[in-house]
C-alpha cells in the first residue's frame, strides 16, 4: 500500500473525481432547480438514463458528440416534460409518477437498446479534449483539471451562473417562492405552474446532459441501466446543499472521488474488491446525513402539488 | 367527510353501482391502459403485442406448470408487499426494501446449508426466517433513526441503503460466505429435501401459504387492532397523533422494524424455498416493482394478493418470452410504469368527478 500515493494513483483519482463528478453536478444542480420552485424530483434517474440513451444515439449515429449532447438534453427533457404534465400541471403524486418514470426510461431504453444493438455494444471514438495552453503542462493537476471536454467547463460555468441567478436575479426569487409559498406567488401575480414547469424542464435538460455526458464522454458506450443511481446521488447532493450551487459541486467532487476510486487503486495495483468501493460513494451520502441530516432544510411546499383556492 | 360525499356514499350503497364504477375507474381502467399503451410499444418494435400478451397468458397462466410456477414466484413479492403495506398505510415511504431483501436471502443462505448439517430442518428453516427478518430490519435501522428523531426523509436513505445493500450483498456472497465447493461465486447450497415443503403433488412451494398469512395477517393488523390504528393515525397525521399523546418516534421505528423484517423475510422465502443458495450478483429487484402493485390495491391486502398473482404470471411469462418471442424482460418494467403513470391519472379523474359533482 504504500506507493499508493503515486502520480499515477493522484492524476487517475483526480481524473476519476472529475469524469465520475460533472454527471452529478448535472444532476445535482438540475435538481435543486426543482426542488427550489417545489416539485420533488424523483424521475430525475430516469431523465438522467434516457439522456444517456439519446445522446450517445445521435452521437453514434451522426459520428458527433456536441449533436449527441444536444441530444442528451432533449431525451432529458421529454422524460421531464410528463413530469411536469403530471406532477405540475395536473398535481398528481410526485413520487409514484417519478418512480414510474425511471422504471419506465430503464425499461424503455433496455428495450431501444435491444432491438438496435441486440447484444452488441458499440463503442465511440475517443472524446475531443479542449486543453488549455500551458494550464495543461502542470504536473499532476495540469492534465486532470485542464484537459477535459469543453462540456465540463460549460458544467463548471453552469454553477456561477445558477447561485447568480439564485441570488442576484428575480427570476430566482420567484423560484424560490413557487417552492415556499406558491399561493403568495400566484396572488402576486407569479404564474406557479409555468415557473415550476420551467424548472422541471430545466431539470431534465440538465439530466439528460450529465446522462449524455456519461454515455459519451466517460464511457464512450450506453448500456442499460448504465446511470446505476447517478440520479439519486443528484438528488442527495440537492438535499444537502440546501440550495447553493457552490455545495453541489463540492459534493459532486466528493461523490466523483469515492466512484472513480476503483479504477485509481486498480492503477495503484492495489487489489480491493470493486463491490466494497462501490460501496463508498452510498456510505459517504449516509454518513454526510448522520452527521448534517438535521440541517437539511427543503423548501416548505416541497412535494405538495398547487392547486389555485385549495387549502 | 363533506355532506355531497356523505350523500353520494349513501346514494352508492342503495344503487350498488359507485362501487362498481369506482372499482372500473381507479383499478381496471389503469391496468386496462397500461396493457394497451404498453402493447403500442411492443407494435412500435415490429412485436404483435396479441402474440405477446397470448403468449404470456398460456405461460404463465394456463399452462399447469406455468401456473404452479407462477405461484411458487408469488411467495417473496407477498412478503414484499406485507412489508410496503405496513409502511405505506403509517405514511413511511420503504423504498428500500431491494437492499433488505437480498440481505436477508444472504444471511438465510449463509446459515441454513451449515445449520442443517446438525439441526433438524425444520429448526433449520425457522432459525433462517428469524435471521433474515432480523437482518431485514438492521438494515432499515438507519434510516429509521434519522427518520424518527431528525427528520430525514426515508426516501433517500432507504434508496441510499439499498444500493449499499445490494454491494454489501454481493461481497458478502463473494469474501465471506463463499462456497469452497465450487467455483462459481455463490453461497453454500440447502439441499432440495431441506427446503421448504412443496404443496401435495404440485411443484408450488409453501412459501406460498406464508406469504398468504403474511400478507392477511398485516392487513388485519393494520385495519382491525389497535396498534394498527395508532400507525394509521401517525400515517395520516403526525402532528395530531403526536397530540393525541402517540409517541411518534417510537412507532415510525416500529413501522420501519416490521416492513424491512418482512422484506427481509421475503428473501429468506426465495432463498429456503425455491433458490437454495445465493449467487453473486444476483438481484431479483422485486421491490420496486411490489411497490406500484401495492399502490394499486390502495393498501388493500386481498387487492394485493390478486395484484400480485397476476404480476406473477406475467413474470414467468415474461421470462419464456424472452426467448420465445424474442422481447427482453425488461418490458416488464415499461408495463408497471405505464401502470403507475395511469394509476395516477385514475386518481387524478376521480379526484377531479367528486369536485365537479360535489
Amino acid at each position: 500500500m504504500e506507493n499508493l500515493l503515486t502520480d499515477a494513483f493522484l492524476s487517475s483519482l483526480l481524473t476519476g473525481a472529475i469524469i465520475a463528478g460533472i454527471p452529478l453536478l448535472l444532476a445535482g444542480l438540475g435538481e435543486q432547480m426543482s426542488e427550489k420552485a417545489g416539485v420533488l424530483n424523483i424521475g430525475i434517474e430516469g431523465m438522467m438514463l434516457f439522456g444517456a440513451y439519446l445522446g450517445f444515439l445521435v452521437a453514434f449515429t451522426f459520428s458527433s458528440v456536441w449533436l449527441g449532447f444536444l441530444g442528451g438534453i432533449a431525451g432529458g427533457m421529454m422524460v421531464a416534460a410528463l413530469m411536469a404534465l403530471f406532477c405540475v400541471r395536473l398535481g398528481l403524486n410526485q413520487i409514484v409518477i417519478g418512480i414510474g418514470l425511471t422504471l419506465g426510461a430503464e425499461g424503455l431504453t433496455a428495450l431501444l437498446h435491444h432491438f438496435q444493438f441486440s447484444r452488441t455494444y458499440p463503442r465511440l471514438p475517443a472524446p475531443v479534449r479542449a486543453d488549455l495552453p500551458l494550464l495543461t503542462d502542470i504536473p499532476i493537476l495540469g492534465p486532470s483539471l485542464f484537459g477535459r471536454h469543453p462540456v465540463v467547463y460549460i458544467a463548471l460555468a453552469l454553477v456561477v451562473i445558477m447561485a447568480l441567478l439564485y441570488r442576484r436575479t428575480n427570476l430566482g426569487l420567484t423560484l424560490r417562492a413557487a417552492g415556499e409559498k406558491p399561493a403568495a406567488l400566484d396572488v402576486a401575480g407569479g404564474r406557479v405552474m409555468m415557473i415550476r414547469t420551467a424548472a422541471v424542464l430545466f431539470t431534465g435538460a440538465m439530466a439528460g446532459l450529465g446522462g449524455a455526458f456519461m454515455a459519451n464522454i466517460a464511457a464512450g458506450i450506453f448500456i442499460p441501466y448504465m446511470t446505476g443511481g447517478a440520479g439519486f446521488i443528484g438528488i442527495v447532493l440537492a438535499m444537502l446543499a440546501r440550495g447553493r450551487p457552490f455545495w453541489v459541486l463540492t459534493g459532486a467532487l466528493i461523490f466523483g472521488g469515492a466512484l472513480s476510486l476503483t479504477t485509481a487503486l486498480q492503477v495503484a495495483g492495489s487489489n480491493i474488491p470493486t463491490d466494497v468501493i462501490q460501496m463508498l460513494p452510498f456510505a459517504a451520502v449516509m454518513l454526510v446525513l448522520v452527521l448534517y441530516g438535521r440541517k437539511a432544510r427543503l423548501p416548505a411546499a416541497l412535494g405538495l402539488p398547487y392547486e389555485r383556492g385549495a387549502r | 367527510m363533506s355532506v355531497a360525499e356523505t350523500l353520494e356514499t349513501g346514494a352508492e350503497a342503495r344503487a350498488g353501482t359507485g362501487r362498481w364504477r369506482k372499482l372500473l375507474v381507479v383499478t381496471l381502467g389503469p391496468i386496462a391502459a397500461a396493457l394497451m399503451t404498453s402493447g403500442l410499444i411492443l407494435l412500435l418494435f415490429g412485436i404483435n403485442p396479441l402474440t405477446y400478451y397470448g403468449f404470456v397468458l398460456q405461460r404463465g397462466l394456463l399452462s399447469g406448470l406455468g401456473l404452479e410456477q407462477t405461484l411458487t414466484r408469488m411467495a417473496p413479492l407477498l412478503f414484499l408487499a406485507a412489508g410496503l403495506i405496513v409502511a405505506f398505510r403509517a405514511g413511511i415511504w420503504n423504498l428500500g426494501v431491494d437492499g433488505q431483501f437480498l440481505l436477508g436471502a444472504v444471511a438465510a443462505a449463509a446459515l441454513a446449508p451449515l445449520m442443517i448439517l446438525w439441526a433438524p430442518g425444520w429448526l433449520t428453516l425457522l432459525a433462517g426466517f428469524a435471521l433474515a427478518g432480523a437482518v431485514g430490519a438492521l438494515w432499515s435501522v438507519l434510516p429509521a433513526l434519522l427518520r424518527a428523531y431528525q427528520g430525514v426523509n426515508e426516501i433517500i436513505t432507504t434508496l441510499m441503503m439499498t444500493f449499499l445493500g445490494v454491494s454489501l450483498a454481493n461481497v458478502l456472497v463473494k469474501l465471506i460466505f463463499l462456497d469452497p465447493g465450487t467455483t462459481v461465486p455463490q453461497t453454500r447450497t440447502l439441499p432440495v429435501a431441506d427446503r421448504l415443503p412443496r404443496l401435495f403433488d404440485t411443484s408450488i412451494s409453501s412459501g406460498l401459504i406464508l406469504g398468504l398469512i403474511a400478507v392477511l395477517a398485516v392487513h388485519v393488523m393494520m385495519t382491525r387492532t389497535a396498534f394498527g390504528l395508532k400507525l394509521r393515525t401517525v400515517g395520516a397525521n403526525p402532528h395530531a397523533a403526536a397530540h393525541a399523546g402517540l409517541s411518534v418516534p417510537r412507532l415510525t421505528m416500529a413501522v420501519f422494524a416490521l416492513s424491512a423484517g418482512f422484506a427481509g423475510l421475503a428473501g429468506a422465502v426465495d432463498i429456503l424455498g425455491v433458490q437454495g443458495n445465493v449467487r453473486a450478483d444476483w438481484n431479483p429487484a422485486f421491490g420496486l416493482m411490489v411497490i406500484p402493485l401495492v399502490f394499486l390495491a390502495r393498501f388493500h391486502g386481498v387487492g394485493s394478493i390478486i395484484l400480485i398473482f397476476f404480476y406473477s404470471a406475467l413474470l414467468i411469462g415474461a421470462e419464456s418470452a424472452a426467448r420465445r418471442v424474442g422481447v427482453p424482460q425488461d418490458f416488464t418494467l415499461v408495463l408497471v410504469a405505464n401502470l403507475l403513470i395511469f394509476l395516477g391519472l385514475a386518481e387524478y379523474l376521480d379526484h377531479r368527478r367528486k369536485r365537479t359533482e360535489g
